[in-house]
């Protein structure tokens, strides 16, 4: 069997291809932060939140009404997103024109309330999501067997991702949000409803969040602090990207979920950390981001 | 004036008698340390202008190095606590160096995605504990002359580290040098054409803030005698944030009392209420950022008159 650096090429492929499920996770929830601050300027600390929430929704929606995974795949989010809008009105509105700092303040408190209720109600312990039948078993590739489930995923996230990317940049709707992010008084004094519109993209945002949550219940223990420490490897991801690019977010999201998994096998104790170490070295080399514009 | 040395004398009073006050020393060392890390954050995000999410790295590595040369090398208590700082201090100087690189929001994510990585050394190396930290930290004594052992001796050395602190935080903000780290935080173009290096000043600024973190994790790793992840996780740099806002940012005096309020609540607060604690500290976080930027001494400051600078400014630095 070939190798590269002593280790089998199977087992890099294999770790290659979990590293992508991994990826697509961050490109899914960095796309939702860079929605969210592009046209609002707000850093969304509650992101890891919104995600628990939304794996939350999928397992309490089976449990309590019996809805199963497809129609939580689209109520969920649907659910969250709701959540988000309500959250915007009633709290992030009333920051605009201040330090965007503050915004990540608060949305910071906003994810310990969250994650504090979750935990309180439903422990610390984590729950499991059954595989919805349709998903079980596994593809053979010849260098790895991949459980179909997490095939889904990258399909799903990356499908996901360019629809938005394409409605963002290719429709008259992302024209408008393009143009609240441009100049949002004069977009209004054009008739438009741009409270409406930022309101309505939080929503969306939480809601990419909260479909990664969906996508991620049956893989991983849904628990209250599921998404606590994710939400900071996605700000890196995000530095690292560059803010303002969505094509940006969703393409190092993905890069960096290969990179996460080629540690994995080289060096299985900087796993955790290499991301960090490589916002480090961006920060070093490219300081605006490997696809930012600053 | 009059009014804010009065205020600082009974502070001082009720700081000398609390022991015989019928207060737990241990608290109260407790709530001097965070006091000392709020005002040590102060300086940076009062002061700079620099919101760091990271400070729990610095309080934490502090406290690891302390207690591990206590406990693994046999290191006296003096030197231990100079090689934690030293540690802070090194620690700050690389994060410090890396973060400043951007401004405002980039600036507190890297300064959060560092300290994670920190965090996962913490966890990892062979020398931390892993999920049980270090415990049993022996408190040694001053210079092998004073035993630290009682809680007495110990409060009072605690105290006169934190008036020191204080006192020297505010020699810092009256110096030639406070005053440029001000003149960069309120308007960063103009030091920058006035010919300030700014960003020798803020590495300088992040630098001694980290510094005077650590010296607070230090103190804490021998008051209470253990070091465990939660010193460096970022839920820590979440609550010194919280501590200063809710006392005040840019106030010399808001974030120690911001610092009493939240340990005293959390103290308390957990025996009634458990995990809810949690919600209740997030709750406040809203509260403070929507209705009470200022914090509880801004507010005060702002009742009697003073000039309080509009909140859209702290920590205002180029977007």
């Amino acid at each position: 069997m070939t190798e590269i650096l002593g280790v089998p090429v199977a087992v890099i492929l294999g770790q290659l291809m979990l590293g992508l499920v991994n990826g697509s996770f961050y490109a899914l929830l960095s796309l939702g932060l860079a929605v969210i601050f592009g046209l609002m300027g707000v850093v969304n600390f509650a992101h890891g939140a919104f995600y628990a929430l939304g794996a939350f929704a999928a397992l309490l929606g089976l449990q309590w009404l019996g809805i199963n995974y497809w129609a939580a795949l689209v109520l969920a989010p649907l659910a969250v997103g709701v959540v988000g809008v309500v959250c915007e009105r009633l709290l992030l509105r009333r920051l605009r024109g201040l330090d965007p700092l503050y915004g990540l303040l608060l949305t910071f408190g906003l994810a310990l309330v969250i994650e504090g209720c979750l935990q309180e109600r439903f422990g610390a312990s984590g729950q499991t999501y059954p595989v919805p039948a349709a998903l079980e078993g596994a593809f053979n590739l010849g260098f790895m067997i991949l459980p179909v489930y997490r095939g889904w995923v990258i399909v799903v996230s990356i499908a996901v991702c360019f629809s938005t990317w394409f409605i963002i940049e290719r429709t008259r709707l992302g024209a408008t949000l393009r143009a609240a992010t441009e100049n949002a008084p004069l977009l209004q004094a054009f008739g438009v409803n741009v409270p409406l519109i930022v309101a309505l993209t939080y929503g969306g945002g939480v809601a990419l969040a909260a479909l990664a949550g969906v996508l991620s219940a049956p893989i991983i223990l849904v628990s209250a602090h599921m998404g606590s420490s994710l939400v900071i490897v996605v700000f890196a991801v995000v530095v690292i990207g560059g803010m303002g690019s969505i094509l940006g977010s969703i393409v190092s999201g993905l890069m960096l979920g290969v990179v996460e998994g080629f540690t994995k096998v080289l060096y299985p104790e900087a796993s955790n950390v290499v991301i960090f170490v490589v916002m480090a070295l961006v920060l070093i080399l490219r300081p605006a981001g490997l696809f930012g514009k600053e | 004036m009059r009014t804010t040395v009065v205020f600082y004398s009974l502070a001082v009073l009720f700081a000398l008698c609390a022991p015989f006050l019928g207060i737990y020393p241990v608290f109260m060392m407790k709530l001097l340390c965070f006091a000392m890390f709020a005002c040590a954050y102060n300086l940076l995000l009062g002061f700079s202008g620099m919101l760091s999410f990271g400070h729990a790295a610095f309080f934490g590595s502090a406290a690891y190095a302390t207690a591990w040369l206590v406990t693994a090398h046999g290191w006296g208590t003096v030197p231990a606590i100079l090689a934690g700082v030293l540690a802070a201090a090194v620690l700050g100087l690389v994060i410090g160096a890396l973060a400043i690189r951007r401004h405002g929001i980039y600036f507190a994510m890297i300064t959060l995605g560092l300290a994670q990585l920190v965090y996962f050394v913490c966890l990892e190396a062979p020398f931390t504990g892993g999920e049980n930290g270090l415990q049993g930290v022996p408190r040694g004594s001053l210079f092998a002359i004073v035993p630290l052992k009682s809680d007495i001796t110990m409060y009072y050395l605690v105290l006169v580290v934190f008036l020191a602190v204080f006192v020297f935080i505010r020699r810092v903000i009256h110096s030639p040098f406070g005053q440029i780290l001000k003149a960069i935080r309120d308007n960063e173009p103009r030091a920058i054409s006035l010919g300030y290096e700014i960003n020798r000043y803020k590495l300088v600024a992040f630098v001694l803030s980290a510094t005077l973190a650590g010296l607070a994790g230090s103190l804490k790793a021998l008051v209470l005698g253990f070091v465990t992840l939660s010193d460096v996780l970022q839920e820590n740099s979440g609550e010194v944030i919280l501590m200063t806002l809710v006392g005040g940012t840019g106030t010399f005096i808001g974030p120690a009392v911001g610092a009493a309020i939240i340990v005293t609540l959390q103290e308390y607060l957990s025996d009634i209420v458990g995990g809810w604690v949690t919600v209740i500290i997030g709750a406040v976080f809203v509260i403070c950022v929507l209705v009470f930027r200022r914090g509880i001494v801004g507010e005060l400051a702002a009742l009697r008159g003073h000039r309080w600078r509009e909140p859209q400014d702290v920590a205002g630095v180029g977007r």
